[in-house]
């Protein structure tokens, strides 16, 4: 019944969002069609209940992080998804990665807590550009296309780093 | 057997009626039966007073009842390969997984089955789903004496690492055992429950579930009155029995005996002991210990916590992986986390608790008794959706605990549906045919995270047929993967080019086939001498009033808003049709009208969803930006 996920949570359809009212409404939404509102109900409103919490818990994950929503939008606009094996024409970018994967493969404790702060000032720095593309009147796709697949390289380097960490730990 | 209680239609479901419904802790030592009574949570005793009731069942003779319970465990050490205790370790499990297990229980199997592993006994041959229904129904008994009347449902939980093969055979013991399922909790969503109800706390909550045989850690938000589980991880092989055997083992090195020298007596009486011996040193600094093969002591000594601490050492470390993980899934620090519940009798343990401690930076809960915290979490969720509470908030958001995957060429794995992902969740995912003509293809479901099938846990194998004749490409068969709030998978398909639905053949790896249930019904010694009919009409009975008393309270509610004058004299006609055959015999008749009944009330019913979305939404409007 609604045209796209962020209608569906009431919201325009834009990269800047609140995520506490998100979720709110969420919640709100599971509330009123979660499966197990309706244990009494017949078994066609029992079915319909999973398929429509279902939906719901779809459309969350599409806009929750800023990543998502940034592929979401991109899917919505006619500009597919960008896969993550799609190349990256930006030898810069591609350079530092290679870098921080090497950094981070020889890193000791101290070193690896330098290296995620790093990682996690990248992505702020290409959540902002996301911001910035998406609020642009006449949004330039092929570039937001770019910048999506930079996150994802850098969510990868990210949870890389995390594993690290917890080698570390000595496990 | 229960009396049954047969109302007159619509009368069983009149809107203020209490329900008697039951949360059931299906446990690998022990069970246990809870229910809200007065307004308070609260474990069940058996008649003389004890609330828990060793998981442990034996099998006498042919034909006759099994004992379950203390009176079976009093005699586990006399006859070992009768009495079955710790069975919910081999719940969806196959013969190759029993045959490595093996050479630690102490049971003769036959394992001719590949799917279903039966252990051999002194009343027969049994499998894992049919010995776990023996405690359910002792429950069931126990819950409906001390209720005065049937249950009109049940909450029974699981470890949340219970893959989807382990799940089904839950629901299926309980089938067998007469019960209808509400839903099947998470144990330690059931814990935090129990805990979160009372004390309000709001923000992030660890559950540590070192149970008999196995482990959970599971971090939640709670937000007025929403459990929302954001990541699970566990260990369905690790738990508080791992401890008495390392003592058993350590024992064995210093006595200088072999597990070849043991008969299956002895060890299981060196197993008990050494569970003694972990439960005393809670308390004590050290315990005496003995090792005896027959009449012969072989070896005394004493056991200090110091030793048995150096011995569990290593379990311990293996609990604070998933913890890690967790963690990492749900993107949490260790320093947003508000409370530490402790569950499972392991959780006793001080070095337990003190590990637990340290890694978490706080002290854990223990204020309620880890036996009985998810038996209470589960009766207050049990009571919720019976709607014995209404305007309740509590809403649980589990998720899946494993990812979901199909076999693609050479063995790996694609997945479908990560871990963590919230339920319910629906997933499509479109194939097409190799060959010209090709009218049916073959998929494999797997549930683990790693990239080879033979690495993974096998779900089920799912033949789509009737696929129309085509050119190679040409078909669409959109597969529609659906995880329902139980955690368990069902799959459609759908041809797209022709809209026909394609017919789906389940060959689980695991478990029962369809049909199996039945005749495991037929077959079991209480219902031989009933009338497999009248079983079969009272279950249709309770669909049917259901059925009726659902539409008449939507009708009560909104049937004048959401529908034309013509469209209720529809679904009105439906209802009177449905009434009549509920007033006749026929099991089949009912089915039929209510499958009318469904198909009337189909557009109503999707209004009446909209509505309630468009209610939750009320007040947020887009321009409020």
């Amino acid at each position: 019944m609604y045209d796209n996920d962020f209608a569906l949570f009431g919201l325009p359809v834009a990269f800047a969002l609140d995520t506490a009212v998100l979720t709110a409404r969420y919640r709100d939404l599971q509330r009123a069609v979660h499966p197990d509102k309706f244990i009494q109900a017949s078994e066609a409103e029992r079915v319909l209940a999973v398929r429509q919490a279902a939906r719901i818990n779809d459309a969350y994950q599409h806009l929750k992080t800023p990543l998502a929503r940034a592929q979401y939008l991109l899917t919505l606009h006619g500009h597919g998804l960008v896969a993550e094996h799609a190349t990256l024409k930006d030898p810069e970018f591609l350079l530092e990665q290679m870098e921080l994967r090497e950094a981070l493969s020889e890193a000791d404790s101290a070193a690896l807590a330098r290296l995620q702060m790093q990682i996690e000032q990248r992505l702020q720095t290409l959540i902002q550009a996301l911001e910035s593309g998406f609020a642009a009147a006449q949004p330039d796709w092929a570039q937001l296309q770019v910048v999506v697949l930079k996150t994802q390289f850098m969510h990868k380097l990210r949870n890389e780093a995390e594993l690290r960490a917890e080698r570390l730990l000595g496990m | 057997m229960a009396l049954l209680q047969i109302s007159e239609p619509g009368e069983s479901t009149a809107p203020h009626q209490h329900r008697l419904a039951a949360g059931i802790d299906l446990g690998t030592t022990h069970s246990l039966i809870a229910t809200v009574r007065s307004g308070v949570a609260e474990t069940l005793p058996d008649t003389q007073g004890r609330h828990l009731l060793p998981s442990v069942v034996r099998y006498i003779a042919s034909g006759a009842a099994p004992v379950v319970g203390w009176e079976a465990i009093a005699q586990a050490t006399e006859d070992p390969h009768n009495t079955i205790a710790s069975i919910k370790r081999l719940m969806g499990r196959g013969s190759d997984d029993v045959r490595a297990l093996h050479a630690r229980l102490p049971y003769e199997f036959n394992l001719n089955d590949a799917r279903v592993p039966r252990l051999r006994t002194a009343g027969g041959e049994f499998s894992a789903i049919e010995i776990s229904a023996e405690i359910l129904k002792n429950l069931r008994v126990r819950g409906e004496q001390t209720l005065g009347g049937e249950l009109t449902g049940v909450v029974i939980t699981v470890p949340a690492y219970f893959d989807d093969a382990q799940r089904q055979a839950t629901k299926d013991a309980a089938k067998l055992a007469g019960l209808n399922v509400y839903r099947l909790l998470n144990e330690p969503t059931a814990a935090a429950v129990a805990y979160g109800l009372d004390s309000g706390t709001e923000g992030v909550v660890a559950v540590y579930d070192l149970g008999g045989g196995t482990f959970d850690i599971s971090l939640l938000r709670l937000n007025r009155g929403i459990f929302e589980v954001l990541a699970t991880a566990g260990d369905t092989a690790l738990g508080g029995d791992d401890m008495d055997h390392v003592i058993a083992e350590y024992l064995l090195q210093q006595a200088g005996v072999t597990r070849s020298d043991m008969d299956a007596k002895d060890w299981r009486r060196l197993l008990r002991d050494a569970r003694t011996y972990k439960e005393r040193l809670t308390d004590a600094p050290a315990v005496a210990v003995e090792v005896r093969t027959g009449e012969r002591v072989a070896y005394q000594g004493e056991l200090s916590r110091t030793q048995f601490e150096a011995l569990i050492e290593n379990l311990l470390q293996r609990t604070l992986t998933p913890c890690r993980r967790v963690l990492r899934d749900a993107g949490v620090a260790t320093a947003e986390i508000v409370q530490v519940v402790m569950v499972g009798g392991a959780t006793r343990t001080p070095r337990v608790r003190a590990a637990v401690e340290q890694f978490f930076a706080r002290p854990p809960l223990v204020d309620i008794d880890p036996d009985k915290v998810v038996a209470i979490g589960a009766a207050i969720q049990a009571n919720t959706l019976a709607g014995n509470k209404s305007g309740d908030e509590l809403l649980l958001l589990d998720v899946l605990p494993l990812s979901l995957g199909l076999e693609t060429m050479g063995g790996l794995v694609e997945q479908i549906i990560p871990r963590n992902t919230t339920l319910p969740v629906t997933r499509g995912q479109e194939f097409t045919t190799f060959k010209d003509g090709q009218t049916a293809m073959a998929l494999h479901i797997v549930q683990g995270e790693r990239d080879l099938v033979a690495d993974c846990r096998s779900l089920a194998r799912f033949e789509l047929r009737g696929i129309m004749p085509m050119v190679a490409g040409m078909a669409r068969v959109l597969v529609t993967f659906q995880v329902d709030a139980d955690g368990l998978l069902n799959v459609s398909a759908r041809e797209q080019f022709s809209g026909v639905a394609t017919d789906i053949v389940v060959k689980p790896s695991y478990g029962l086939k369809d049909g199996e249930i039945e005749r495991m019904l037929r077959d079991s010694f209480e219902y031989a001498q009933v009338d497999v009919v009248q079983r079969r009409l009272r279950e249709q009975q309770v669909e049917t009033d259901r059925e009726i008393a659902a539409v008449a309270t939507a009708l009560a509610v909104d049937g004048d808003q959401l529908l034309s004058a013509s469209e209720r004299v529809v679904i009105e006609a439906a209802l009177a049709a449905l009434k009549q055959a509920r007033a006749g015999d026929d099991p089949i008749a009912m089915q039929d009208a209510v499958k009318a009944m469904e198909k009337a009330a189909t557009d109503y019913v999707g209004r009446r969803m909209n509505s309630n979305i468009r209610k939750a939404m009320a007040g947020h409007k887009i321009d409020e930006f």
